[in-house]
């Protein structure tokens, strides 16, 4: 089982794949820009966005920074409220945790409310491999696992898909009467709510990620749009809820920081229409048994790095993936995790390390826009930068053979120390080039020069350089002012000859001012 | 207990770069964010109306005295028959001929072949067009919000606060005792098709949301 679900594939290969699916890019491109513009809009009704961001920001350092006694907090209050608490170092131990509670209550189905987390550990084939098929509830996931898919969008994870193929698929696997079914989404949405509220009715067990978790009540809170959320939390006797580590705020203070930033940056909304909150085990209302499952799965190794850290302050938004150009354009599966667009091009090599997924953190062009658009602030260029970095040290340690990229950076480091050198390299390259630059592009270098130009246009030299430019300008600026000086020493003789010249006549012989 | 111990170890070698001394507090939170709402107690309840009804939920406001015929009203209009209700719904708001489920431990199946289901809230956040629940008075426990496809709910106008800072602190009290809490905004949603939106999944397909009372009374 790969960690992180990734799939190992580089992150070239699979956009290549991605790019040339039409429908793919055509559903992308309007999704991402839809929820953009919702996002910019009630982003700018609030004239505090800014500090809430530095508050979201902070709030995560201090999480972090002192995530020990925080997550000890919050295992006591948990218990405290009636709940049981486990700990998973692997997504290995989170599975048998969760495979153990099904089996201990005879369930052969549980209902899930969409969860990247179980995602990542792959629960939903570890539970069938035990015999317990997991059933999603979520709209988008179900279609996904009807479709036998994978997602392609955290938001929303069938965006790749379009109605009448959701039609053709429900008609098929369904449980429900779907004779008259039409390709209208109010009706496809009906037509699952029919098919789940049975399984919501029946099942004994549930099983839900989380959004955050408060140390100081043991509250624990899924935010989520549909309802199903609230039908897994509510009905089912038992309830698992697996969590990240780093999904801990201390106070119940904080979330009036994080209520306002997830919604806003997510789905574009003021608010998402449900989120839930409880503490352990209720009388009376709602699963007689409450069970939370604390997952590692490589995040201390996150957190042991000190510019990689900040990659743990992230609520799952989602912004910065609809923001991003690189993901507009290839969408979520290229990125081969579960975790896509610029957060996972930081998160999945930290988690299953850069020696495995060394390809993510090149998956973007470094223009920033994730960072802004980030509601705690994540430096997602920085950590890039940082994991890049990482990959190169990670291949010398090896002692592979060097790259031709190395090569030919050690060879530039070698050209630019010395300025005679250096030119001379440009006019050979500007000489060399002739054969592959077109209309000021080169599409395709050669030879071990090729990898540059597999996912971009190499700009081609410029018939001139600037300092052969600057040259240039100097000798005819000197050309210039030498004539300028003969002109003045010629009027000066002239002036002298014919004293009875006035003012006027004087400016219009003379040589014109520079402007 | 193996697995406890050694995330807590991983996490203690992780943060090695933290100084021993100190605390969580030492990190610096600068809550320079808007804490209250300036506007009046009307315009708080005409923002709040206006929210809700931005996510496609039926809004009325309505005196004390109008009340009881406000909900006759829309119990009739949607042709509700079998009305479930918290076990302490105020006498003035159970309407007349409407069977009603008055829940105890009402099973799921009665729930979710009911027509509706009435109830109060914790409060209401004018900013974001939010009713909260916390298991309350006259609100019931989660399910019967959660299978009748339809959800009418009181709001008085003293409930609605501006903020959701507001709202958190007031919450503060029903989080201490660990009660449930459901924010609601709007009925159940759904974009997942297309990014066409419909109203209307899992949860309740139509809220209704009638605010009673004075703005001028509200703090």
């Amino acid at each position: 089982m790969a960690g992180a679900g990734f799939s190992g594939v580089p992150f070239p290969k699979a956009a290549r794949q991605a790019l040339a699916d039409t429908q793919l890019r055509r559903n992308l491109g309007h999704a991402t820009a839809t929820i953009r513009r919702k996002r910019a809009d009630v982003v700018g009704e609030l004239p505090d966005w800014e500090a809430l961001r530095e508050a979201g920001r902070a709030i995560k350092q201090r999480v972090l920074r002192h995530l020990d006694s925080y997550l000890e907090e919050l295992e006591e209050s948990v218990r405290r409220a009636g709940g049981l608490v486990h700990w998973a170092r692997d997504a290995a131990e989170c599975n048998q945790i969760v495979t153990e509670i099904a089996h201990a209550h005879g369930a052969t189905e549980v209902v899930k409310v969409k969860s990247l987390t179980t995602d990542e550990t792959g629960l939903n084939e570890a539970l069938a491999a035990a015999g317990v098929s997991a059933i999603e509830t979520d709209l988008a996931e179900l279609i996904v696992q009807l479709g036998d898919d994978r997602p392609s969008h955290i938001l929303v994870p069938a965006i790749h898909k379009n109605r009448a193929e959701i039609r053709e698929l429900f008609r098929r696997t369904l449980d429900v009467d779907t004779g008259g079914l039409s390709d209208q989404p109010a009706e496809l949405a009906g037509a699952a709510r029919r098919h789940l509220r049975r399984k919501f009715l029946s099942a004994k067990v549930a099983v839900s990620g989380v959004n955050f978790a408060i140390a100081d009540t043991g509250a624990v809170c899924v935010v989520e749009s549909e309802g199903n959320g609230r039908m897994c939390l509510t009905l089912p006797e038992v309830l698992v809820s697996v969590m990240g580590i780093e999904k801990l705020l201390p106070t119940w203070q904080d979330l009036e920081v994080f209520l306002q930033l997830l919604p806003r940056s997510s789905t574009g909304e003021r608010m998402n229409p449900y989120t839930s909150f409880w503490a352990g085990v209720r009388d009376g209302d709602g699963p007689r048994e409450f069970h939370l499952v604390l997952l590692d799965n490589g995040r201390t190794k996150v957190l042991a790095d000190q510019i990689g850290r900040q990659t743990l302050h992230c609520i799952r938004c989602s912004a910065c993936l609809n923001i991003c150009p690189v993901y507009e354009r290839t969408g979520g599966h290229a990125y081969g995790s579960v975790y896509p667009g610029p957060i996972g091009a930081i998160l999945t090599p930290q988690l299953v390390g850069v020696e495995r997924a060394g390809s993510l953190p090149y998956a973007s062009s470094l223009c920033g826009a994730c960072y802004e658009v980030c509601p705690v602030k994540i430096n997602i260029p920085e950590v890039l930068v940082h994991l890049r970095a990482r990959v190169v040290a990670e291949h010398r340690a090896e002692r592979r053979l060097p790259r031709p990229e190395e090569l030919s950076m050690e060879t530039l480091a070698w050209i630019f120390a010395d300025r005679r050198r250096y030119e001379l390299a440009q006019r050979l390259a500007r000489l060399g080039q002739r054969p592959w630059a077109r209309s000021g592009r080169i599409r395709r270098l050669p030879a071990a020069l090729g990898g540059w130009t597999e996912g971009r246009d190499a700009p081609a030299l410029p018939a001139q350089t600037f300092r052969e430019w600057w040259r240039e300008r100097e000798r005819d600026r000197a050309r210039e002012r030498e004539k300028q000086r003969e002109g003045e020493q010629v009027r000066q003789r002239i002036s002298h000859g014919d004293s009875h010249g006035n003012d006027s006549s004087r400016h219009d012989s003379g040589g014109k001012e520079p402007e | 207990m193996i697995a406890r111990e050694e995330v807590l170890a991983r996490i203690r070698e992780a943060l090695d770069d933290v100084p021993d001394g100190e605390r969580p507090e030492d990190v610096l939170v600068e809550r320079a964010y808007r804490q209250h709402d300036d506007a009046s107690a009307s315009e708080r309840v005409a923002r709040f109306a206006e929210r809700v009804a931005d996510y496609k939920a039926a809004v009325q406001w309505v005196s004390p005295e109008e009340l009881p015929a406000a909900l006759m009203r829309a119990l009739h209009a949607r042709g509700v028959e079998r009305l479930v209700v918290p076990p302490d719904l105020p006498a003035a708001w159970r309407p007349d001929g409407t069977e009603l489920l008055v829940d105890g431990e009402l099973a799921n199946d009665v729930l979710d072949a009911a027509d509706g289901v009435l109830t109060g809230c914790a409060l209401g956040i004018a900013e974001t067009g939010t009713i909260v629940l916390d298991g309350g008075a006259r609100q019931g426990r989660r399910a019967i919000t959660l299978l009748p496809d339809y959800h009418l709910c009181v709001v008085e106008a003293a409930q609605i606060v501006g903020s959701v800072p507001e709202a958190v602190a007031a919450l503060d009290g029903a989080a201490r005792e660990r009660r449930p809490i459901t924010f609601v905004s709007g009925p159940s949603a759904t974009s997942d098709i297309e990014l066409s939106r419909v109203e209307g999944v899992h949860g309740p397909r139509t809220l209704e949301v009638v605010i009673v009372g004075e703005a001028e009374a509200s703090h």
